[in-house]
């Protein structure tokens, strides 16, 4: 706003009151986009959703829906979905901690350790990007088949037992989930990471600090934001997903994504789909306040 | 310009901010009172009403017919489902040989991969009475009963196809959705049954031996098609898909959830079960015929297996959707698939069970093999063991998918 009415101003002197009254519309009308987007694709959506998932759940497709502000609808879905619902939150929970372990480090030594090899290093973690989520998705079938290389290998040294497998099992799902949003993770984190101020860990190794005393003094506080952004980017869309139980998991892994899927697109119970889309997004919301919260940090990334 | 520390938030972020510190000033309250104010009265536009019902009648949702004027057709089929060249996949012969008989121009496309998300994909336009910009689509009985039932297809005018009047397998004729067969043209039919990859399972015989037999654990999937999987276990239990109560549904639903929880199962499918059993990843499953004819092409140890207590019969049928704007033209096409000769050509090609009486004979002289093949052209023997799942109402369609889904973990 500030740099918006120092523009108007400048020209103030020259009298050309038409010109500046013009100019006052301006940012209205470059928000514009943006609002009609947001309208459109985001309020209008939630506003019907939220509307279906009061709608009284006798209904059916062929005699239509009558709106009847059924709260109980929120009750009966979760409770329904209680498990699977629990199930992506541990899931998602379990897949983000790794996603850190391996991620850390990953963008840790693209920014700070990589020297010329960094951009083909921040290459190599977006490239797998550019292919469909599903495809690479369905990679990690082949990856893990049960008469494949890896699962072979794991029975030679004794990890999986004669007749173990990973595909269909709830370790493949949270490596599918690990896989899919790692990128979400290291690149906030990476840009935090870029961002240091060596000379501060180089003051800390004047003070004597030792490298593991300058990291937790130094480094990790000043990359929180970076982390916050990326475990969030991460945990969020995990929670939601459904292909990876989907194609990686069985009945007894299934996520509340599969849920949600069953029962717009199979059952047609579109009053308690929509009321658990609603739960599922007020309980990521209330997790993600919290999160943010408890690590202090306003400025995220 | 002021220099500042922080770079300005816009209000709402403010608003936000100041409310996590909990210091709301006047203002602020004000601003998101006013807000929120506004997303409630919209909101409640459109709370306030509800949906009317989806289905439609002949007299409600009226169709043109611009076949005389306009030479094109849009077809939506299933993909693998029609012949192509053996040089050039792009190619469809029996396509290309319509064309140039007809003058009528196919744009045929791959577009239906299961039924409930195709069922998504049209379902706000045909629930509005608008265009689908398709002419043609093919879905599989259940689907099709579901959209006659909503009144969302067009009638057909029989009349103008004598080869489909003539050469309809009498089986399919007058089926309980369509009584009349008048809304739905059989494109192809086909079995589910078992089967199983030799080179990592002995021969299976029953469903029982499926969801049960220690060596087969976790390397078992059945199909999310309610009515295959739901269908072969009634079946083994004696029971009589066409024609079942609640309680013998509830006795299959808890047998299945047995296999479940032991572990027996280890996923549910659609198409994609085929590349899991050709590596053997699968030992064993609930499949359909026309799928695995196809992988016993290249690996003679993977087999369909009708068990004796019997198997599921179903067809996948092209319909002509409401406003498509080409029905003669589609009428004109889906007759010309019912003449032998081209049934065979097709038959020859996707290898499920051809609803097109002659053409039996007509393959003998394109391949003796394949015409002798029991799972094409199947003999009376295998057919009096094909049941057809009983035609569900809404509500009790309803009911048992979301007592199968509980099962298959959604």
């Amino acid at each position: 706003m500030t740099l918006m009415t120092g523009i108007g101003a400048a020209p103030a002197g020259s009298a050309r009151p038409a010109r500046k009254s013009g100019r006052r519309w301006l940012p209205y009308l470059l928000l514009l986009p943006g609002t009609l987007w947001l309208v459109v694709f985001f309020f209008g959506p939630m506003l019907t959703l939220g509307a279906a998932s009061l709608w009284d759940p006798a209904g059916s497709l062929q005699t239509g829906y009558a709106q009847t502000l059924s709260f109980g609808n929120y009750v009966d879905a979760v409770r329904d979905a209680g498990p699977q619902l629990l199930r992506s939150f541990w899931y998602a929970a379990i897949a983000t901690l790794i996603g850190v372990i391996i991620g850390y480090p990953l963008a840790y030594a693209i920014a700070l350790k990589a020297g010329r090899w960094k951009y083909l290093l921040l290459v190599a973690v977006v490239a797998p990007m550019f292919t469909s989520f599903l495809v690479r998705t369905l990679a990690w079938k082949t990856i893990l088949s049960d008469n494949g290389a890896l699962v072979g290998l794991l029975r030679d040294i004794g990890i999986l037992g004669a007749d173990g497998r990973l595909l269909a099992t709830p370790i493949a799902v949270v490596l599918g989930l690990t896989y899919n949003f790692l990128p979400f993770l290291v690149l906030p984190l990476y840009a935090s990471l870029e961002r240091l101020d060596r000379r501060l860990l180089e003051a800390a190794g004047d003070l004597y600090a030792s490298p593991a005393r300058s990291f937790v003094k130094i480094t990790l506080p000043l990359s929180m934001p970076g982390l916050v952004a990326g475990t969030l980017l991460f945990f969020i869309p995990a929670v939601g997903d459904y292909i990876n139980a989907e194609l990686l998991g069985n009945p007894n892994t299934y996520m509340v994504g599969n849920v949600i899927d069953s029962a717009f697109l199979v059952r047609l119970d579109y009053p308690h789909g929509a009321a658990l889309s609603f739960a599922l997004m007020f309980l990521i919301l209330i997790i993600v306040m919290v999160y943010l919260f408890r690590s202090g940090t306003d400025e995220v990334v | 310009m002021r220099n500042r520390s922080q770079p300005p938030l816009s209000p709402e972020a403010a608003a936000l901010l100041s409310f996590t510190r909990s210091s709301l000033s006047r203002r602020t309250l004000m601003r998101g009172a006013l807000a929120s104010g506004a997303l409630a009265v919209s909101g409640s536009a459109l709370v306030a009403c509800g949906t009317k019902g989806a289905a439609q009648t002949e007299d409600t949702c009226v169709s043109e017919d611009l076949s005389g004027t306009e030479k094109t057709l849009t077809v939506s089929n299933w993909p693998q489902y029609i012949d192509v060249d053996e040089k050039d996949e792009s190619k469809r012969p029996s396509l290309i040989a319509f064309e140039q008989k007809s003058g009528i121009a196919v744009s045929y496309t791959e577009d239906i991969n299961d039924n409930n998300e195709f069922f998504g994909k049209v379902q706000n336009q045909l629930t509005a009475c608008q265009p689908t910009d398709r002419d043609v689509i093919v879905l599989t009985d259940w689907m099709t009963a579901r959209m006659i039932r909503l009144g969302w297809f067009q009638k057909l005018d029989t009349a103008k196809m004598p080869n489909f009047q003539k050469n309809l397998l009498p089986s399919l004729k007058g089926r309980p959705f369509d009584k009349n067969t008048e809304y739905a043209v059989p494109w192809q039919s086909g079995l589910a049954g078992l089967a199983f990859n030799g080179n990592v399972a002995k021969e299976i015989r029953t469903v029982d031996e499926l969801l049960t037999r220690p060596d087969l654990k976790g390397k078992v999937t059945a199909l999310t098609e309610m009515r295959d999987t739901m269908g072969l276990i009634l079946l083994s239990n004696g029971h009589d898909p066409s024609n079942f109560t609640k309680a013998q549904f509830d006795d299959a639903i808890n047998k299945l959830q047995k296999a479940v929880d032991a572990g027996q199962i280890r996923r549910f499918t659609g198409n994609d079960y085929a590349p899991e059993l050709a590596k053997g990843d699968i030992a064993a499953c609930i499949g359909w015929s026309g799928d695995i004819i196809q992988l016993g092409l290249e690996d003679e140890k993977i087999q369909f297996v009708a068990p004796d207590a019997g198997v599921m019969l179903f067809s996948d049928n092209s319909s002509i959707p409401n406003k498509a704007s080409h029905k003669a033209n589609a009428e004109q096409f889906l007759d010309y698939y019912y003449d032998p000769a081209v049934a065979a050509e097709l038959a020859a090609y996707v290898n499920y069970i051809c609803p097109v009486a002659g053409a039996k004979e007509a393959m003998e002289k394109i391949d003796p093999d394949l015409a002798a093949n029991p799972l094409i052209f199947p003999d009376d023997a295998l057919l009096g063991k094909a049941k057809v799942f009983k035609a569900l109402t809404e509500a009790e369609e309803r009911e048992y998918e979301s007592a199968f889904q509980k099962v298959i973990g959604a």
